[in-house]
């Protein structure tokens, strides 16, 4: 039994050495600009073509959703403007990078782990190193920055969405005005309700990018380990998310 | 010159490589056989770094490899040319990107690499394949692209790890004489990784089995023909023990 958790802890330990060996070598490659800089613009036209229509999708219902569920919960004791409220501050807090920062593991995560992965185990990786390239600035750091620097624009996107399809719910089937949906809006709206949810975004952005790159370049064993690693790289990706939400409203929010 | 002194590879508990001793001399080609799962990939990839000993070492004329980082070891890789046993070409380019990749990391100017690449895939018989992608072609011409890909460096040491295998009698051959040619074009050193005889005899100045995580016997191929020992003689003439 202490043996067990003796070796989990070792194990442990080893993994988040790695990681932080891996996060060195990623930062140690960052003069390298002229191999990463025209890969990343790549990279960013991937991120955005891959993750902005599911993004845009889900906060649309989400926005549409969160008005009549404001509506039900008030039943008439608190004013319908707060619908508004309701609407503008949990897509910009919470709901617009998290769907988003979800949609976004699923989809560019696992592809970006499949696809170092598939790499990695054709030794496709190796050749490149035997070509006097770096992987970290060669694969990683395009892939990193580009999902660093689109996520927040597309969790904008995202709760611009929501915020319109929830204002159209609300005249739809909730007959409240216009100027009231936007009296509501701009009630409690302090400016730090745009920035954290971007700055939140970012991080999302950052740890899934990274987290996909991490699983895929150390996949083993054919096409096997690919799957494994597309899995991991989601389940991963979604956990450390979930984690990093939380602490981000624990220090920021408090 | 490249030299491995004793070395050591294990993954896990299973010792790979357990005492490599073995010289490959400036312009030859040596041939290193051995059994599938004997270390001859492990090897080869010692040489440039790729894996790490957990003692000995591969000493590339003077240098140490294992103790070489970042420009150090750019600057060997530069001069190894490292064709991988299932070709290894990036699916996301093109021929023509996949050979020039390389060159472009030096800095050449693109009507030199451009020049370099039509150079390199005349010489592997690919000309006309630029614009084509990896996933286009059968699996010899990948091979070819992968020798292209490593010889448009004009390196100094060319390592080939099993160039044959896999492939029709016919076209292996057109290997084995692609393997020749490029040793007279650019006058390199090269180590051919292979289990196939046929080719070793073809392409070997000296001949060295692995087994057990050591050179069993190097000679040159008329040796290696001769050899008394009954583990060589097994391998050579493919006898089920
Ligand atoms: N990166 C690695 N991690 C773990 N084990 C490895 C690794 N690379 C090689 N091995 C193991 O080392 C042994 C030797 O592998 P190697 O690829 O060198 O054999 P080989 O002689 O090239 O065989 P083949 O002729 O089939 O290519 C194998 O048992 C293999 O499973
Ligand atoms: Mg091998």
């Amino acid at each position: 039994m202490i043996e067990r958790v003796g070796r989990g802890t070792v194990r442990a330990i080893n993994a988040v050495g790695r990681f932080g060996h891996f996060v060195g070598d990623m930062v140690r490659a960052v003069p390298d600009v002229a191999t990463w800089g025209r890969l990343t613009i790549v990279q960013m036209r991937r991120v955005g073509v891959d993750s902005l229509p599911v993004a845009l999708f889900i906060a649309a219902f989400t926005g549409v959703v969160l008005a009549l569920q404001a509506s039900y919960t008030f039943t008439g004791t608190v004013p319908l403007y707060f619908v508004g409220t309701l609407v503008g501050k949990t897509m910009m807090l919470e709901l617009g990078p998290v769907l988003a920062g979800l949609a976004l593991a699923g989809r560019v995560g696992a592809s970006m782990a499949a696809e170092l992965g598939t790499m990695k185990v054709t030794e496709q990786v190796d050749a490149l190193e035997t070509l006097a390239y770096d992987p970290q600035s060669f694969l990683v750091l395009p892939r990193v920055i580009a999902g660093t620097a689109m996520f927040p624009v597309i969790v904008a996107l995202a709760i611009l969405t929501g915020i319109v399809t929830g204002w159209v719910a609300s005249l739809v089937l909730l007959d409240l005005s216009t100027q009231e949906f936007i009296k509501g809006l701009k009630l409690f709206y302090r400016f730090k309700d745009t920035w954290f949810g971007l700055f939140k975004s970012a991080t999302f952005g950052f740890t899934i990018t990274l987290v996909g790159c991490v699983v895929g370049l150390r996949t083993r064993g054919g096409a096997e380990g690919v799957g494994r690693s597309t899995t991991q790289a989601v389940v991963y990706s979604a956990i450390l998310l979930l984690v990093l939400d939380a602490f981000w409203a624990l220090v920021l929010l408090r | 010159m490249i030299e491995f002194q004793d070395l050591h590879k294990a993954f896990g508990a299973k010792p790979v490589l357990a005492g490599l001793t073995l010289e490959v001399r400036d312009r030859e080609t040596l041939v290193i056989i051995g059994y599938s799962g004997s270390g001859k990939s492990v090897a080869l990839k010692h040489i440039v770094g790729l894996l790490h000993p957990d003692a000995g070492d591969v000493i590339v004329d003077g240098r140490a490899v294992s103790t070489l980082d970042g420009p150090a070891l750019t600057a060997l890789r530069r001069e190894i040319g490292f064709v991988f046993q299932f070709a290894a070409l990036f699916d996301s380019m093109t021929v023509a990107d996949n050979v020039a990749l390389g060159l472009r990391r030096r800095g050449l100017a693109e009507a030199e690499i451009a020049e370099r690449v039509r150079e390199a895939l005349a010489l592997v018989d690919l000309t006309g394949t630029d614009e084509r992608y990896p996933a286009e072609l059968s699996g010899g011409m990948r091979k070819r692209v992968g020798i292209a890909r490593a010889i448009a460096l004009r390196p100094r040491y060319v390592l080939y790890d099993e160039p044959t295998t896999g492939l029709d009698p016919v076209t292996s051959a057109v290997m084995d004489r692609l393997m020749v040619r490029t040793r007279e074009h650019l006058g390199a050193t090269g180590v051919v990784v292979t289990h196939d005889m046929r080719s070793a005899y073809t392409v070997g100045d000296r001949i060295a089995m692995l087994y057990e995580g050591r050179i069993r016997q190097v000679g040159t191929v008329a040796e290696i023909q001769a050899s008394e020992d009954p583990v060589v003689r097994q391998f050579i003439e493919g006898r089920p023990a």
